[in-house]
């Protein structure tokens, strides 16, 4: 197997940083920490990475809305970088804060990319306030939609479990339009369920999306965002009923990161 | 009136004052402190004045401001460290230096019989207190508290807080990566109705949100997860809510020693300075009243966590580095304090007009003392300055030269070339009076509930249940992230249904190693009402007990004193600090846990026509153990039907201070008592138990006594329990169902066993207080027989458990 690069992106407000790194290193890649200045100001390479993963946090505060501004800075900074980037089919993962980034880059869904001549276009799908109207730090069962095409979920057909926490994860689409498009193209990737895959109201969809949706991908499966927290569920231990017996010793997060690097190592 | 007579104006209008003090009469001198807020006594102002006397100068405004600051209550615990004149039922001694006979002395005292095996690294010495972790860390914990702040303005002061705690761990050593936070609140109770609301005085309800909001926005921004907390009631905290905040770090060994060296630079990091946070220092040494919030309100600092946050993200780097020699945290009385602090054995040179602002127009004095957030300081040996500012500059975090460490032994400070300050580091430290105050204690004596119980008691368990005290607080612990940074290992929440009320927290800080943390805390508000020696003592049993309840072994637990009290100038305030602190001495000493670190906050009182309402002595422990295996431990709920329930400890007739006395309306006078000595054979035995396996549930008994215990393991396990409760270890004045189910005596467990395992688990306790008391079913109800052998308590899980979780399901 191939040498896996991975470069976990930080900024001003960034943290699950290093467990992040930990997670991908769990799985068998190398994994450096890069702040957004290294590369727009050419100290780093994004070329040299295999896989980019944004993670969760607050990033620059969440002010104006959550990751806001850092997709402006990606889009404005680094876009060059980035758009080969996705052009050349390498993996983007944002989690948490990062999936809010990579919905306002408009990278996911990703509809209208290369149409203006841009690896991004315009934004369809947006993470807002919860309905519950607070931050919430919980866990929920993600249930993968059948067929999706996602390249970091493959081979998970049964309900995993992970935590949430934060206030702004609904997801709502601009229209019915793209609504549509994301269920033909099979890039809804996980939705909000009960243990044994059925849909309900609060908590099971903690924060009232649209569809369930808890995470998407673009086109190609290779960029992919979702809210809740793989890297939060790579041990046993981060279970919160290992206590009565119910953990197995890798969390369920993990296959994500495995799937990943293995992609990663054969393909790129 | 003091008169000024020199006022300086530059064209930047910029005033330096002198205050007239010299030839000031007594009067004069008490209405200077007063006008000024200095919060300075006659006393200390006479002896100011002397000192200037001396010099043949008066002081500027910055010199007295600083003395003030460095010489307040907050920063000097004058009344701790003081001489107390104490009468204990009629009983007269003079008590020189409180805190070093009992707080410090345990501490002492606990290290000199250990030994070599003694695993302190740094205590009462830096800003937070250090003990081993394993080979590569050391593990640093601090709690403070907001307390003024958070009564003015709930979310910027309980946000400032978190903010404030976090720098402790950072600024001790070279500096630890925070790992967690803690919150312990008090407040009244939130559906007490509006015209019970003295003027000035927000609504509790209003202050509980805006507290667990101020607290969510910053912890949650700062990447730190909190992971262990507790909500207290009492119509006394009207006035004073109580935040106190804690965050725990680790620390490279190797990077604790830190030293200002005589030519390093002071360079400020993180935020600008403003004028939020003038005073705050002094402030929290005065009672608060209904125009606090015109008078004091710039006491309240604004916090913004992502400065915070990179600034701590640069610091972190640099020590890894080693770019700098000492560092500290800009905390009560800003720049004075920190610079102060950290050339107190060199001297230090401090250039205001370098200082990076928020806004202009803010005097000398001002920057000086500002407590404006998000700042550390840092010294930095010139030939590293360059290194360190480029790490600064790449993560656009502001940093700023302004000023150098000297060896002169005084703190000289500038603008723009002009004296601002110029001050000897030893009165600036240790000029401060000493001076006798009166203190009393005398045994109360308080009302008992005549009518005799129900024979069921079942709706009374409702009740208790549904007490605020009592009640889930998931509601606060959801909106806090508590898996950030991956660690968590035991949840606040736990249970078939992630509900149950854990009673410690456990991290496993280093990801991919088992090593952990137990963090847990105790508190025991009523019994103080009775005795706060036994207050104490039942606080520092609770929090050691939560610990051991999930696996910590006593051997290995650190713990942290709060004590949050009334105005010390009142004699009965002072009385109880006393009896509580002798209490601490006794059972740390006993227990072998060492205090490693602390704080006061006194004058927490609020003055409301012609008297004022004083917050009960409120003391908080904190407890840290440090665990080799984090997959050993056991979480409260029970697990299977079929499994053994135990009874461990002796369940003694005191109801006195008990939840289950105050839903009745009563104080009662038998507060819970400790065996410290007993209690930790058991807990040895009970550490070894869960160790070697044997345990499959473990919850200790407190608030609400044993019935609440028992109802929170069933339904925390969605099983039901059948409890023989005349087989628990009693004492034989216990008489009553009631006394039996819900007395509150200090360290008691109850124990699922692995069925099969009993004869095993119960050698561990030969001649402990260690019973069967019955066994968990799948009947999904709670079945308790009484003393005269029918069910007193029979009632569905469900049931109780929405009791438990409705009062405060907002």
């Amino acid at each position: 197997m191939k040498d896996v690069k991975v470069i976990v992106l930080r900024t001003a407000g960034t943290n699950c940083d290093k467990e992040t790194v930990f997670a991908f290193e769990l799985a068998g890649a190398k994994a450096d920490l890069v702040h957004i200045n290294e590369i727009s100001r050419g100290e780093k390479k994004l070329d040299r990475y295999q896989i980019l993963a944004i993670p969760g946090g607050f990033s620059y505060g969440d002010d104006i809305s959550a990751g806001k501004v850092l997709a402006v800075e990606m889009m404005n900074k680094i876009s060059a970088q980035v758009d080969k980037f996705v052009a050349d089919g390498k993996l983007l993962i944002g989690i948490c804060n990062g999936f809010q980034v990579l919905v306002k880059t408009g990278l996911l869904p990703g509809f209208g990319a290369g149409e203006a001549g841009s690896g991004a276009a315009k934004q369809s799908v947006t993470l807002f306030d919860n309905d519950s109207g607070k931050f919430d730090c919980r866990w929920v069962h993600l249930n993968p939609v059948e067929g999706n095409v996602c390249i970091f979920t493959q081979g998970i057909e049964t309900p995993i479990y992970l935590p949430i926490a934060h206030g702004e994860g609904k997801l709502i689409f601009d229209n019915e339009k793209t609504r549509d498009k994301l269920r033909a193209a099979k890039q809804g990737v996980f939705k909000y369920s009960d243990a044994a895959g059925k849909p309900g109201p609060y908590p099971v969809n903690p924060n009232g999306s649209e569809d369930d949706l808890a995470g998407i991908c673009n086109a190609t499966g290779r960029v992919f965002g979702l809210m809740p927290h793989p890297e939060r569920h790579v041990l046993s231990t981060q279970h919160p009923r290992w206590t009565r017996g119910e953990a197995s010793e890798r969390g369920d997060g993990f296959a994500i990161f495995r799937n990943a690097v293995a992609f990663a190592s054969m393909e790129l | 009136m003091a008169k000024k007579t020199a006022s300086d104006k530059t064209e930047k209008n910029v005033n330096i004052e002198t205050v007239e003090i010299i030839g000031a009469g007594d009067d004069a001198l008490v209405e200077i402190s007063r006008s000024r807020l200095l919060s300075l006594n006659l006393l200390e102002m006479r002896k100011i004045a002397a000192h200037y006397k001396k010099k043949g100068r008066n002081p500027t405004d910055a010199e007295l401001e600083c003395l003030a600051q460095t010489w307040s209550e907050h920063c000097k615990h004058k009344v701790f460290n003081g001489i107390i004149d104490y009468s204990e039922n009629g009983k007269k001694e003079l008590i020189d230096n409180l805190f070093k006979l009992t707080i410090r002395n345990a501490t002492e005292t606990i290290r000199k019989k250990r030994g070599e095996k003694d695993w302190c690294v740094s205590v009462f010495e830096d800003n937070a207190g250090v003990v081993e972790f394993d080979d590569d860390w050391h593990f640093a914990f601090k709690v403070e508290t907001h307390n003024h702040p958070s009564a003015l303005d709930p979310y910027g002061g309980a946000n400032t807080g978190i903010g404030g705690v976090i720098r402790d761990p950072l600024g001790t050593g070279l500096g630890a990566t925070p790992i967690f936070n803690n919150n312990i609140f008090c407040f009244a109770p939130p559906d007490l109705p509006h015209d019970k609301v003295p003027k000035g005085i927000l609504h509790p309800k209003r202050i509980f949100k805006g507290v667990v909001a101020g607290v969510r926005d910053y912890g949650n921004r700062m990447g730190i997860p909190t992971i262990n907390g507790s909500l207290h009631f009492d119509m006394r905290y009207l006035g004073n809510p109580l935040v106190y905040c804690g965050t725990g770090g680790l620390i490279p060994v190797g990077k604790m020693e830190k030293q200002a060296r005589n030519g390093d630079l002071i360079v400020a990091v993180g935020g600008k300075t403003g004028r939020d946070g003038i005073h705050g220092a002094t402030f929290s040494s005065l009672e608060l009243d209904h125009e606090s919030e015109t008078t004091s309100s710039g006491a309240v600092q604004i916090g913004n966590p992502i400065v915070e946050k990179k600034a701590m993200d640069v610091i972190l780097q640099a020590r890894k580095l080693d770019l700098y020699d000492c560092i500290t945290d800009c905390g009560a009385g800003g720049f004075s304090s920190a610079v102060g602090e950290m050339g107190k054995d060199t001297g230090a040179e401090l250039q205001l007009d370098k200082a990076p602002l928020k806004y202009g127009g803010l005097a000398p004095w001002e920057i000086l003392l500002s407590e404006a957030q998000e700042r550390m300081v840092l010294s930095v040996p010139p030939k590293n300055l360059a290194k360190f500012m480029k790490l600064c500059e790449r993560e656009n975090v502001e940093a700023v030269v302004i000023g150098k460490f000297t060896d002169t032994k005084r703190f000289v400070v500038k603008y723009e070339g002009r004296m601002v300050a110029d001050l000897e580091m030893s009165f600036l430290h240790a000029g401060v009076p000493r001076y006798p105050r009166p203190a009393v204690w005398n045994t109360p004596k308080h009302s008992e509930p005549k009518a005799p119980a129900p024979a069921n008691l079942t709706a009374r368990l409702e009740k208790v249940l549904s007490s605020y005290n009592v009640a889930s607080k998931e509601w606060v612990a959801r909106q806090y992230d508590h898996e950030v940074q991956g660690a968590s290992a035991l949840k606040p929440f736990v249970g078939a249904d992630n509900d149950g009320p854990s009673d410690a927290a456990v991290i496993a800080p280093v990801l991919g190693s088992p090593r952990a943390i137990v963090v847990s805390n105790g508190i025991a508000i009523r019994y103080g009402d009775i005795d706060p020696y036994w207050m104490a003592a039942s606080a520092i049993d609770e929090a050691i007990r939560n610990a051991v309840a999930v696996g910590a072994d006593i051997d290995r637990i650190a713990i942290l004193d709060n004590f949050c009290w009334g105005n010390p100038d009142k004699p009965d305030r002072l009385g109880d600090l006393v009896r509580a602190s002798r209490a601490c001495f006794d059972v740390a000493v006993t227990y072998g846990t060492p205090f490693i670190s602390g704080k006061d906050s006194f004058y927490n009182e609020f003055a409301v026509e012609g008297d004022t309402i004083a917050i009960p002595s409120t003391l908080l422990i904190s407890a840290a153990g440090i665990i080799p295996d984090a997959r050993k431990v056991v979480s409260m709920d029970f697990k299977s039907a079929g499994n053994p329930v135990y009874a461990l400890g002796v369940t003694y007739d005191e109801l006195g201070g008990s939840q289950y006395y105050q839903t009745l309306g009563h104080i009662g006078n038998n507060v819970p008592k400790l065996n410290a000595r007993e209690a930790k054979k058991m807990y040895k035995a009970l550490g070894s138990a869960i160790k070697k396996g044997l345990v499959r549930a473990c919850h200790d008994a407190s608030d609400g006594g044993l019935a609440v215990a028992l109802a929170e393991c069933a339904f925390a396990g969605a099983l039901g329990a059948r409890i023989d409760a005349r087989l628990l270890p009693r004492d034989k004045k216990v008489k009553t169902d009631e006394s039996l189910l819900f007395s509150e005596s200090n360290s008691r467990f109850i124990v699922e066993v692995e069925a099969g395992k009993e004869e095993e688990f119960a050698a561990r306790f030969k001649g402990l207080p260690c019973a069967k008391i019955g066994e968990v079913t799948d009947k999904k109800r709670l079945v308790v027989t009484g003393l005269k052998g029918k069910p007193v308590v029979d009632a569905d899980i469900r049931k109780l458990k929405a009791a438990w979780q409705s009062p405060l399901a907002w």
